[in-house]
């Protein structure tokens, strides 16, 4: 039982743990549809003070979903670095606040301690935290992966080149590619979400990624993001898989509700690495997440929407991923309702993911049926930028024909290395110099006479 | 003039930022390339046009459905018409709640059986036609009742076929309890999707054999992106009745009723998004 200690509202009573942490939760939308949500704005606050006071130490004695029957529990648990966790073991949430803030807590510090935190402690701070919080300790937090470039260095922004189409294509997806890699987009990955799951359409599409990343020597890797299921039967069938792509959530039965579980994921990682086509670096594992994805499975556990979502963290940390992005605007009103939740969620989640050492990126995006337009995007694609958000989405226009939501454009991305003077990754940089796209000042200038520039009109049919 | 649209733009004004020259591969995608550029920001008249286009998704997310009308497009049809209303009293709750837009409201719930029978409806039809505003009220009022009017149409003389009902605030599984209430073996669900930038006309069309609340996606067949610009309405009420008639056949719907149906332009999921 926690109350809250302030002077006047200890009439304010909380059950357990996870009745403190949702009631706690910046409203949205999604909590209201759960139940979970704080009745009023002033059991919000009284139940951050409550939180306030629970030690850390509290999330490693009591389970937010019993450790029995849930493998996400247990990995949590088992892979817990007590070593690491001692230099915050003895702080409340709210010390922990404190200290994060503090100059004590270094980028060193930061990455030296991610491995001895919990999703829990991590979303319960968040939620003690403004926005400007959350990026001015995200910004203190580095995570670096690599696999035929580096992708998360400080002052750097990579960009995944979504070139989607509603039927796959092939001269579709061409096109698209080409308009991304025109405005300097592409370093993250190329990635495609396919109209149809089957290995015959996956391997299709990676044999055309692949084929202009040969004869370009395109610094970059390829990725159709298909059911992991689909793409280990590709792999069986010797398709150029660079990186295996599996969206995941923060429970056990959401995970099922995805036909996946934590040994699926092992598998096809290992198979992933035993190609070795990556040249820089082995991380060949691609997730996405968002909240709202556990309640719509109704698979939530009776947890409130973020601290859910921050579970799934837990997961993708254990396998090494080169990308992981939050789709945060995807899932509808009824889980974030507008641009103020959008833009909150996007934040907690870009943080609570980097806290855990996770290459966070995020999708910036809205759906038509919520309250949100580009305006809110463009906030919220600046604070992650200022953040340190390890990546953003690249689609042509910021109009995805495919999945009918409205992500960030080429352009976007383009107004966002420029504002703030970020760079692609280096060895992707280096090629669009190359490749004279960006010009002698790195602005993205591409020079259309050059010989390998007419190589790529050429490539995509447009030559 | 004021209000000329894009088409205003002279091509030879030189303050007019040209479409990159890749834009002609638009003939193979309507995605938004080769829009040009102004620094690296986006020029004038593309700004304008996706901002035309949100307007319009939008616009059909909030427009009110107008039953009288497509009532009035069915009349043609002489079937008993009825119109009813989930638990979602207005869109914002719609929008909120996706739970109240699965279940009848108190009145619609009590008196939807008898106004079937007095409105002299089939009782226990072989299907009944549920006509939802969904997240598109603009995709039902253009193309609700062409698509009821085509399938009957190519539907034998051997179906029976009980009332329309049109729903408002209604989500797919709204289908099942108004279909179990009114006895139907079959239900086809007429929704308004979630509208894209380009498709804000853009209608569902979903099949569940023994409809009944708790029904899954899973057992529910789905034809997608029905709009003259997607899968046009000819094309998918030939498609629907294969399905109608499959799922008669063989008493199932969903995942396990095989769709070897195939014609022009195909667009097809078996699931769609949650609803």
């Amino acid at each position: 039982m926690h109350s809250a200690s302030g002077t006047g509202f200890n009439r304010f009573t909380f059950p357990d743990l996870k009745t403190v942490l949702a009631k706690a939760s910046p409203l949205r939308s999604g909590d209201l549809l759960a139940g979970l949500a704080a009745e009023t704005d002033e059991e919000r606050v009284a139940a951050r003070y409550a939180l306030a006071d629970i030690p850390l130490k509290r999330f490693l004695s009591e389970a937010l979903v019993p450790y029995e029957r849930d493998e996400v529990t247990r990995l949590i648990m088992d892979s817990h670095d007590y070593t690491a966790f001692m230099v915050v073991s003895s702080l409340t949430v709210g010390d922990f606040r404190n200290w994060l803030l503090s100059d004590d807590a270094t980028p060193a510090t930061l990455k030296a301690l991610a491995p001895g935190l919990t999703p829990e402690m991590v979303a319960a701070v968040s939620k003690l935290m403004r926005n400007q919080d959350l990026i001015a300790v995200a910004r203190k937090c580095r995570v670096v992966t690599s696999f035929r470039n580096t992708i998360g260095l400080e002052g750097h922004l990579g960009v995944r080149l979504q070139p989607n189409h509603p039927t796959d294509d092939p001269a579709g997806v061409a096109a698209s590619i080409l308009d991304g890699l025109m405005h300097g987009a592409g370093d993250a990955v190329i990635g495609i979400n396919p109209a149809t799951d089957s290995p015959d359409a996956m391997i299709e599409l990676l044999k055309l990624i692949d084929d202009v990343r040969e004869r370009l020597q395109i610094p970059t890797q390829s990725c159709v993001l298909s059911h992991v299921t689909t793409a280990i039967e590709a792999m069986n069938r010797n398709a150029p898989v660079d990186l295996v792509f599996q969206s995941i959530a923060g429970t056990q039965s959401a995970n099922d509700s995805f036909g996946i579980n934590l040994a699926l994921l092992a598998e096809a990682q290992q198979a992933a690495s035993s190609l070795n086509r990556g040249t820089v670096g082995k991380d060949v594992m691609y997730f996405e997440t968002g909240q709202g994805a556990a309640l719509s499975a109704d698979a939530h556990e009776g947890l409130d929407q973020q601290t859910v979502e921050t579970r799934a963290y837990a997961v993708a940390r254990a396998f090494s991923p080169l990308l992981v992005n939050t789709v945060v605007g995807f899932i509808g009103p009824e889980y974030l309702f507008d641009g103020k939740q959008i833009t909150r969620a996007g934040l907690e989640d870009h943080f609570c993911a980097k806290l855990l050492g996770v290459p966070m990126g995020v999708d910036v995006c809205y759906t038509n049926h919520a309250e949100a337009d580009q305006d809110d995007m463009d906030n919220l694609l600046t604070l992650l930028g200022v953040a340190g958000t390890n990546f953003v989405i690249g689609v042509p226009g910021a109009d995805d024909i495919m999945l009918n939501y409205q992500s960030t454009s080429f352009h976007d991305a383009m107004y966002l290395r420029s504002a703030l003077n970020l760079q692609p990754a280096p060895e992707f940089a280096q090629w669009l110099r190359k490749m004279e796209i960006f010009d002698q000042s790195g602005r993205t200038r591409p020079k259309l006479d050059g010989s390998l520039t007419q190589d790529l009109l050429a490539w995509s049919g447009a030559a | 003039m004021v209000g000329g649209g894009i088409m205003s733009m002279a091509d030879d004004n030189p303050n007019v930022p040209r479409l990159d020259p890749w834009s002609r591969l638009r003939v193979h995608t309507s995605a938004r390339i080769g829009l040009g550029r102004v620094g690296d920001g986006l020029p004038t008249s593309q700004l304008l046009e996706f901002q035309m286009a949100h307007a319009r998704a939008r616009d059909s997310v909030h427009m009110p459905f107008d039953a009288a009308m497509v009532a009035g497009n069915l009349a043609p049809l002489n079937l008993p018409v009825i119109t009813v209303q989930s638990r979602a009293a207005n869109r914002a709750e719609f929008l909120q709640r996706p739970d109240y837009g699965r279940k009848l409201n108190a009145q619609s719930e009590t008196g939807l059986f008898d106004a079937a029978n007095n409105a002299g409806a089939n009782t226990s039809p072989d299907v009944v036609f549920i006509l939802a505003d969904g997240l598109s009220a603009r995709a039902v009022h253009e193309n609700g009742a062409d698509m009821v009017r085509q399938t009957i149409a190519l539907l034998g003389d051997d179906w029976s076929i009980g009332p329309v009902i049109l729903a408002h605030q209604g989500r797919v599984a709204l289908g099942d309890e108004i279909a179990s209430r009114v006895k139907a073996k079959i239900s086809v669900v007429l929704i308004g999707e979630r509208p894209g930038l380009s498709s804000a006309d853009s209608l569902g069309a979903y099949l569940t054999f023994a409809p009944k609340p708790g029904c899954s996606n899973a057992q529910r067949n789905c034809i997608s992106n029905i709009r003259p610009a997607g899968f046009p309405v000819c094309d998918a009420a030939h498609k629907l009745v294969y399905l109608m008639t499959e799922c008669r056949k063989n008493s199932l719907s969903g995942v396990k009723l095989k769709d070897n149906f195939t014609a022009r332009n195909l667009v097809e999921t078996t699931l769609a998004l949650p609803e």
